[in-house]
């Protein structure tokens, strides 16, 4: 990459201003070759076919992809409909606007009736940097976790994503796929185990138990990284599914380690943090320090660059690390 | 599998079933002690004329071919249990325990409870979405069934309605067949005043559907209606159904307090009488 690029990568979000077309977005791809043999496999999006690259099924599958334009609330209870009769709907748009904006529907028409439907719902988080407060999504863990039969998946690169949505094709019931913005860093190798409902330990470490799942899963390994250098030795877990979660493999790790720290793209009020304490309460652990980092739930972010918004909130590798240098003091 | 509806329509029978609906409703509020009457009521003959006419239907309620119907306006659907019961889809003593502690019957329909009920409804302004996925699926599928959705007027002021309207005929879902029970009245009040919704078969029409309009309370009518539709018009079709809330008791009539309430002891008697006095 030339300086030129890799400074516009910084200031854009844009995805059009850098060579690699959102690596992350392979989701059209996958469902397209899925749907070469399993015919129930339809498309739905909301006018951001090109931003969510579902265009790639739209391609191969035509009369399968449905672009609703721009009306949330009508693709997901179409989605529903499509379900209702035996299809296998996947219904694309920015998480602000499925999660937040089409709550209800989500909760009346998907999850209620326990419908095979599966949400991708794309650039949560603070990941549409600039755009502001009206697309991010930093309280859509908090609402979807709350609903009854709702699965929640927080893939972290696109081998993961890939897995998720192969694994969980004729799973039963509403999937809330939580994505980024299609240039999350590779955390995993093609061929190493991803296993839907459970955590994957990604390193094993003795002081301290770092939690976190989509984006911050690369800058949790970031940061593990140079805190070798500090002699501080991390356990780094990817919790991608957070509904059901693998409290079978969880919790021992966290009476292990007792110092757990939630690195998470989200309100810290709500989110991750607030599932792993609520697990600790539930299962009577005493004695855990839980530190969370993610974002201010007292206030909404501030306007920047995804790069440098992810910097000031400290939700990438150094900001990470730093908290924990601080807590581990 | 062999669908029921009728060749030659039995208009008495129509106008038998359109009553049925209406007694059995004050009777099943008698065991809830609160209901929907009169917007139950708005639409017996519609219902009637579905369910015993137009819908290609079977004894298996999950036959994938079946006409679905989507109860947009879903406070209607203690009307619609009775003849569910009728069809032979679950037991007639499920209607007993209607509204009680743990019954799968309530004031708004339970897909995964109610076998009939094509999807589950309450929540004012989906029915048409949901109605257009289910088309859309059957479309694909090569199947002749029809998705019918029937909507309350006062609905029509949810936004998301107007947002399937515009995607139905960008999609040309011919097999999608809108119903609205033009009964004027909301809760608060009648729509004129609460939210106007007129000119309505101006706006469908804008929105690229066919509109077709006739009595909601003459089964001669709406079979009549029903079977104009055409089956591949190339665009959805509507029917705006003209009809009086509460229609069938008098002092439910185009009456707002009746949206929801209670028939008390003998009150209960006298209209079941009323209404069976009534020939249509």
């Amino acid at each position: 990459m030339t300086t030129d690029v890799i400074l516009r990568e910084k200031e854009s979000w844009h995805l059009g201003m850098i060579p690699k077309q959102a690596p992350a977005f392979i989701a059209g791809r996958v469902l397209a070759d899925l749907a070469d043999v399993d015919d129930r496999i339809v498309v739905l999006t909301a006018d951001l076919g090109f931003s969510n690259r579902t265009i790639e099924f739209a391609k191969r599958h035509p009369d399968r992809f449905f672009n609703l334009g721009i009306a949330e609330h009508n693709m997901v209870s179409v989605a529903a409909g499509l379900a209702a009769c035996g299809a296998v709907p996947y219904a694309g748009t920015f998480a602000s606007f499925l999660a937040l904006m089409c709550c209800e529907q989500i909760r009346t028409d998907l999850a209620y009736p326990n419908l095979q439907v599966r949400l991708l719902s794309h650039h949560a988080g603070i990941s549409l940097g600039y755009y502001g407060t009206s697309h991010h999504a930093t309280e859509d863990i908090g609402i979807m976790r709350s609903m009854a039969n709702l699965k929640i998946v927080c893939p972290s690169d696109a081998y993961s994503l890939e897995q998720a949505l192969r694994q969980t094709v004729n799973l039963d019931g509403p999937i809330y796929f939580r994505l980024g913005r299609g240039r999350d860093p590779d955390v995993y190798r093609p061929g190493d185990k991803w296993e839907f409902g459970k955590i994957s330990i990604l390193r094993k470490g003795k002081d301290g138990l770092l939690l976190s799942n989509g984006i911050m899963v690369s800058a949790s390994c970031e940061a593990a990284d140079k805190l070798v250098k500090d002699g501080i030795e991390m356990t780094v877990v990817d919790l991608h599914t957070l509904q059901p979660l693998d409290t079978q493999a969880l919790l021992p790790l966290i009476r292990e380690h007792r110092k757990v720290f939630v690195a998470e793209e989200h309100n810290t009020l709500g989110g991750v943090a607030t599932i792993m304490a609520d697990t600790i309460v539930d299962a009577e652990l005493n004695d855990i320090h839980l530190v969370r980092i993610g974002l201010p739930s007292d206030e909404y972010a501030i306007i920047g660059p995804p790069y440098y918004l992810y910097k000031h909130y400290g939700l990438d590798g150094e900001g990470v690390a730093q908290r924990i240098r601080n807590e581990m003091k | 599998m062999e669908a029921s509806n009728l060749e030659k329509p039995d208009l008495n029978k129509l106008r038998e079933r359109a009553q049925f609906i209406r007694t059995e409703t004050v009777r099943l509020i008698q065991i809830a002690k609160s209901g929907h009457y009169s917007s139950v009521f708005s639409s017996a003959e519609i219902l009637a004329t579905l369910y015993y006419h137009t819908m290609r239907l079977s004894s298996n309620p999950k036959w994938p071919d079946r006409d679905r119907l989507i109860l947009s306006k879903g406070h209607v659907t203690v009307g619609v249990y009775p003849i569910l019961v009728d069809l032979g889809y679950f037991p007639e003593e499920w209607l007993e325990t209607y509204a009680n502690l743990g019954s799968p019957l309530g004031d708004h329909p339970d897909m995964r409870k109610v076998p009939g009920a094509d999807f589950s409804s309450g929540s004012l302004g989906h029915g048409l979405s949901i109605g257009l996925g289910m088309a859309l699926w059957l479309r694909l599928r090569k199947s002749p069934a029809r998705v019918f959705v029937l909507l309350g007027d006062a609905e029509l002021n949810e936004g998301q309605v107007w947002q399937a309207a515009q995607a139905a005929a960008h999609y040309h879902t011919d097999n999608l067949i809108g119903i609205v029970d033009r009964n004027h009245m909301g809760l608060d009040g009648r729509t004129e005043e609460i939210m106007d919704v007129e000119p309505l078969a101006d706006k469908w029409r804008a929105f690229g559907w066919q509109v077709h309009e006739c009595d909601g309370h003459s089964v001669e009518a709406l079979v009549r209606t029903f079977d104009n539709v055409p089956r591949n018009g190339g665009t959805p079709q509507v029917v705006i159904a003209h009809t009086v809330k509460g229609k069938g008791v008098k002092y439910m009539e185009d009456s707002r307090v009746w949206h929801l309430g209670y028939l008390h002891g003998s009150d209960a008697e006298v209209v079941r009488k009323e209404i069976l006095a009534h020939d249509n």
